[in-house]
């Protein structure tokens, strides 16, 4: 069945202040977006500290592409297709690993550099004669041609429509260089593993919720009454262990969520809580404010230290947070499957406390074994479940329309406006139109 | 070690777990010391005791009892429908101590199951249990669960493996 053949089938499930509830549901559509969508857009990919030598790589699949970032010889990063020249084995099947200095295929011992580029094969003389070396099997594997590793956070686009890197992130790339920037020394590594949790929702439905605000008081009521209840009687400025200090700020109220403030960027991304937020209260460090100031000057020490919002979106697959330093990726399985990936990192030259925070962090909020994010996941497979029925065919994304928000291109919000998931939506009907006919 | 306090140290194990199956959390909990520990590493068997690897729950008992409190909660949404779990547990092995320390460490071999509506999960693996001797009675140090798939994709996990 094909029900969204054309650009106008797929703008009208998009309106000004609401959502068709096909977006979420439909599988046709999710095919749609892999092979239009994705494929416009920028991905994140992996970040260069997984592959620190040459040879390196880690395997991921975006977009149902089986993908490989590879460390080259002279330093570089390549992404090549994870697939033989010869008849499509994958060369690594292994998450990550080094395949020394050339790739081998495990079924017919086809080699590669890696580059991708052919280096042997087998009874050679009984290609003699034949077109292999004219045809994309004799030449190997296939690299991507749009990949970036901003800041060693590494992007691909996989097809060729769709804005280059700079037009497609602009000044979103502040909430990379924000989080970059609190090493001393500008760098990050990522370290400690990471959290794997498969939900069944939409992907976009959770990429929403990264922007949503409302939910906390409502959603969390039984995680931040509980550690309300645990930590009452405590004085004022008894030290809060960490897990205090990072679980009891959501229960903030709606007021806090407003105030915390919102931005949206062209192309789907934003920033939530650009004037504080539930990790603004974390205890600071002198020694290593000293030392961001020594690296950075003071102003632009305080800057970054001032500035920790609650998520910046890399639309569609990256959620950042500046501290505690950490992030999600969202990786789309099926119309209703998502893996999402937590991610911790290591700020080099800063004090270990700032990982160890990363850690905490990931594993109260993000872990299939989280406290916090059980009541989210339970509500995500709700919704996917409850939007099935029938008599209501939209959701709703009205808080804060304002038909002037039209034209606009940055717009800075208050916290809990919906534009932020309009954005989203509006970039996703503009990356899934953009290579379609008519 | 004599017979009768290895059979002690047994009943502990499959009484921890009895607990745990039939929800008494509270009770679950007293077992632990005060500075104990309930620790399941992202590496599971693999991974070194030093904190340069995240888990997918490291709680101490504070923790512990915000996560029996959220339970209890009517609004804990996540537990309508609630869920329910079972522990299958081999022999447990003893691997540390004589009859003149105070402390233990036993490994067990368990399948649990989580239940929750129609859906089922499964999980496997290994308890390694460190237990001190006090007047008292037995407590929990340290019960760390080496899952088999630690890192796996796994769906939400809503009690206690």
């Amino acid at each position: 069945m094909t029900r969204f053949r054309r650009r106008a089938d797929i703008a009208a499930l998009v309106q000004d202040d609401r959502v068709h509830r096909d977006v979420y549901l439909n599988e046709e559509l999710f095919a749609l977006e892999q092979q239009h969508f994705f494929a416009n857009t920028w991905s994140y990919l992996g970040h260069a500290s997984q592959v620190p030598a040459a040879g390196d790589y880690l395997a991921v699949e975006i977009a149902g592409r089986p993908l490989l970032m590879v460390r080259q010889g002279d330093g570089g990063i390549r992404v090549l297709y994870n697939r033989c020249a010869h008849k499509g084995s994958k060369l690594v099947s292994d998450d990550c690993g080094s395949t020394g200095k050339f790739f081998r295929c495990p079924y017919h011992a086809w080699t590669y550099r890696l580059d991708g580029a052919p280096l042997a094969i087998p009874l050679k003389s009984g290609y003699e004669g034949t077109r292999l070396k004219d045809c994309e099997s004799g030449r190997g594997m296939v690299a991507l041609k749009h990949v970036v590793a901003y800041r060693d956070f590494v992007f691909v686009k996989i097809g060729d429509a769709g804005p280059d890197f700079e037009s497609y992130f602009g000044d979103a790339l502040g909430a990379i260089d924000n989080l970059v920037d609190r090493s001393p020394v500008g760098r990050l590594r990522i370290e400690g593993g990471v959290l794997r949790n498969v939900i069944h929702c939409n992907w976009k439905m959770y990429l929403e919720n990264i922007n949503d605000t409302v939910h906390p008081m409502s959603t969390h009521e039984s995680a931040t009454q509980a550690a309300n209840a645990l930590w009452q009687g405590q004085p004022a400025d008894a030290p809060k262990p960490m897990a205090m200090e990072q679980i009891l700020p959501f229960g903030a109220g709606y007021d806090f969520f407003d105030r915390m403030g919102g931005r949206i960027y062209p192309n789907g991304h934003s920033v939530l809580g650009i004037n504080f937020s539930i990790h603004s209260g974390y205890a600071q460090m002198r020694d290593y404010e000293q030392a961001l100031s020594d690296a950075h000057g003071v102003e632009r020490a305080a800057e970054i230290l001032q500035r920790s919002p609650q998520n910046s979106v890399c639309f569609p697959s990256l959620a950042l947070k500046g501290s505690p330093q950490a992030f999600r990726v969202i990786r789309p399985l099926a119309a209703d499957r998502t893996l999402i990936e937590a991610w911790s990192l290591r700020v080099e030259g800063a004090p270990a406390l700032l990982f160890e925070r990363s850690m905490t962090y990931n594993r109260l909020v993000f872990s299939p074994m989280s406290v916090v994010a059980h009541d989210d996941v339970h509500l995500f497979e709700n919704m996917q479940e409850g939007l099935r029925g029938e008599g209501n065919d939209w959701v709703s994304l009205h808080r804060g329309f304002d038909p002037a928000e039209f034209g606009q291109t940055t717009l800075e919000v208050n916290g809990t406006n919906e534009i932020l998931m309009r954005n989203q939506f509006r970039a996703w009907v503009k990356f899934m139109t953009l290579s379609m006919q008519d | 070690m004599d017979a009768q306090t290895e059979r002690r140290l047994f009943d502990f194990i499959a009484h921890e777990a009895r607990l745990l199956d039939a929800q008494r959390f509270d009770e679950w909990l007293a077992l632990f010391a005060d500075n104990g520990r309930y620790w399941v590493p992202l590496r599971g068997g693999a991974q070194a005791d030093d904190g340069s690897h995240n888990a997918l729950a490291d709680e101490d008992r504070l923790l512990l009892a915000l996560r029996i409190e959220r339970l209890k909660s009517p609004r804990a949404h996540s537990q309508h429908p609630p869920s329910s779990c079972q522990h299958i547990l081999q022999q447990p092995a003893l691997v540390h101590g004589d009859a003149r320390t105070p402390h233990y460490e036993l490994r067990t071999p368990f399948v649990y199951i989580e239940v929750r509506g129609e859906r089922q999960l499964m999980l496997a693996g290994c308890y390694r249990h460190r237990l001190i001797d006090r007047p008292g009675g037995l407590r929990i140090e340290l019960k760390r669960v080496d899952l088999l798939n630690p890192g796996a994709t796994l769906p939400a996990i809503q009690l206690f493996p």
